[in-house]
């Protein structure tokens, strides 16, 4: 069994849930290659290199990969992939948007957003919103399969010693070019990987009163969330976004400020360990997956809360 | 311009679906169905770049049912012109029509209708899978633009701004592509009575998957479907005083 792991960075920063991915892909036992797109990957490629359990690291070195636009990321990895029987990727929004590319050019159906590995044919993967959890069985010989960090405890990231290896690839297929990102700039930790997740609604009713939620955040090192109604409004970015269609987290705490609980928010963060509410409507189903629900006005609790914590 | 969108009959959002107890699927006897909320954004999206003169046809396809003529009759309401149907009796949730035959499909369908741009939902709501889009424009060899929250259209090219989980990422992709969409793109208009009642007299072709070729076959069959594993919430406390207390010395999750 070979098994490439289509690794995410930012610069010279692997993604955090790469050690997750590199967890799934220990289930299935093989040797584990892990690949890194981009220019300047020398920093990178000695992090991931460290990572346990690592076989090789495949550097692809070229500013063509550097966005990892998906044709470009697809005329790369599509023939490497005759050498593997298993890719496996996040299902980050860089993963989701490179490999169903990918999946497609090798004729394969893609499994997307596996929580467990049953056996190497045999996973499960949330469905509908999370509301229930398919097991399914492929036919195909060659998998590409996204991964929920959630689902998978990290690998040590330490330990490894990797040989590195450069390779090169083909020409994109369709022509597009990156122009801009506006980068979400914080000190605080990130969302998907945080120990704890202060997050506000609709029910915070402003950005400016939405500060009072980050106050408390910064109170407790925690990262911050937001439902969709509050990005639509306005209140924060969209990459604040819990959910479905946002990040999924699973933190050691999860509090839940102003916040109903539509099914929708309950996606993406319903497997955390502890969950807080705070909202004024006893009725809120929030509530119904809260540990500690506290009904109350968040503009009294929350910065007595910041205070007292 | 010629823009196909592509839309699924999926359970209504609104609805808490349950696992049947056999555990061969969800059961969606006598649920609400509805337009994927994804593809209402792609259609109004469509219907703004008609109203803004940068398209003249807007054509809306649907692989499913006899009964998924109701989505495409919706799409038809907000402003799509005309519809296809590819009939199927296959399930198309789970274990059934998958996103590559799906892909394929569309890909046919593409070649015969020859759009120059296509506006899909970024995943549907049963299934969650995230893949029909960039499967169809790899099948197609062209550029994708995926998770879209702005689009603007400027002759043989599109500058897209994408939802990723860093930010915000603008990309510009040479037409005909394929863009898929993202919640905060538009929100969708209520279709008007008058307009419900046009829909109902546009053209709606009906078609049989083997014209394409395509097998509905699945690849990746469906083992089980279960409930997640229920938790136990409901807990209250009744002050700040005692929330602090108990994250200290009961979930011990802060110091
Ligand atoms: C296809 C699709 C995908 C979606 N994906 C997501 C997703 O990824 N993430 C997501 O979050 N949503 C998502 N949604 C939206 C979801 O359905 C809900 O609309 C949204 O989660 C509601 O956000 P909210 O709880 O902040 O707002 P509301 O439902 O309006 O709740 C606000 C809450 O604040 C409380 N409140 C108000 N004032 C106070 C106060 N002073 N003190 C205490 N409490 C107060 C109210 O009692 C209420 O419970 C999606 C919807 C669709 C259709």
């Amino acid at each position: 069994m070979k098994i490439l792991v289509i690794a995410e960075h930012h610069g010279t920063e692997l993604a955090t849930n790469t050690l997750n991915v590199v967890a799934a892909a220990k289930k299935f036992g093989g040797d584990i290659d892990l690949l890194l797109a981009g220019s300047n990957l020398s920093d990178v490629a000695a992090q991931a290199a460290k990572i346990d359990g690592i076989s090789k690291v495949k550097t692809a070195e070229s500013a063509d990969y550097d966005h990892h636009l998906a044709e470009s990321m697809a005329a790369l990895i599509v023939p490497m992939a005759a050498d593997y029987d298993i890719l496996l990727a996040p299902s980050s929004t860089f993963g989701k948007n490179i490999t169903p590319r990918i999946a497609a050019l090798l004729d394969v159906q893609q499994i997307s957003d596996i929580i467990s590995v049953e056996s190497n044919d045999t996973f499960t993967r949330p469905v509908y919103g999370g509301q229930a959890i398919a097991k399914v069985q492929t036919s195909d010989s060659k998998l590409v399969i996204t991964v929920r960090p959630t689902g998978f405890d990290p690998v040590n990231a330490e330990g490894g010693s990797a040989a590195i290896e450069s390779v090169s690839g083909g020409a994109p297929d369709a022509k597009s070019e990156f122009v801009s990102l506006k980068e979400a700039e914080s000190d605080r930790p990130e969302l998907t990987s945080a120990n704890i997740v202060v997050s506000g609604g609709r029910g915070v009713g402003s950005a400016e009163n939405f500060k009072m939620i980050e106050a408390l955040a910064d109170k407790l090192g925690a990262a911050v969330g937001a439902s969709r109604a509050a990005v639509d409004a306005g209140y924060v970015p969209n990459d604040w976004q819990v959910g479905q269609t946002g990040k999924i987290v699973a933190p050691q705490l999860y509090i839940a400020i102003g916040i109903s609980g539509a099914i929708q928010h309950l996606a993406g963060m319903k497997d955390s360990k502890y969950i807080v509410a705070i909202n004024k409507d006893e009725e809120a189903p929030i509530f119904q997956v809260a540990d500690y629900g506290l009904v109350a006005d968040l503009f009294d609790t929350v910065p007595e809360l910041t205070e007292k914590i | 311009m010629k823009i196909l969108v592509p839309v699924k009959r999926v359970v209504d959002y609104n609805v808490k679906v349950r696992a049947k107890s056999d555990g061969s699927g969800i059961d969606l006897a006598n649920v609400k169905m509805s337009l994927n909320p994804f593809d209402e954004i792609a259609v109004e999206e469509a219907v703004r770049l008609k109203e803004a003169g940068k398209c003249d046809e807007i054509i809306v396809v649907t692989i499913g049912p006899e009964k998924a003529q109701e989505q495409l009759r919706t799409a038809m309401a907000i402003g799509a012109d005309r519809g296809i149907l590819v009939k199927t009796d296959t399930p198309i949730d789970l274990g059934g029509v998958e996103p590559l035959a799906v892909a394929k499909t569309l890909k046919a369908i593409v070649e015969n209708e020859k759009p120059d741009l296509v506006i899909m939902g970024k995943q549907s709501i049963d299934d969650d899978s995230n893949q029909t889009g960039q499967m169809l424009s790899a099948l197609l060899g062209w550029a994708q633009a995926t998770f879209a929250s702005e689009i603007k259209l400027d002759g043989d090219s599109a500058t897209v701004t994408r939802e990723i989980d860093g930010g915000l990422e603008t990309i510009k992709i040479a037409l005909p592509g394929i863009i898929t969409t993202d919640l905060r793109l538009n929100e969708p208009r209520y279709a008007s009575l008058p307009n419900i009642m046009k829909a109902k007299k546009k053209q709606l072709d009906i078609m049989d998957p083997s014209d394409f070729g395509v097998s509905y076959d699945p690849k990746v069959k469906i083992l089980n479907v279960s409930e997640p594993p229920a938790r136990t919430g409901g807990g209250k406390v009744s002050s700040v005083d005692e929330l602090i207390d108990k994250l200290k010395n009961e979930a011990k999750v802060i110091s």
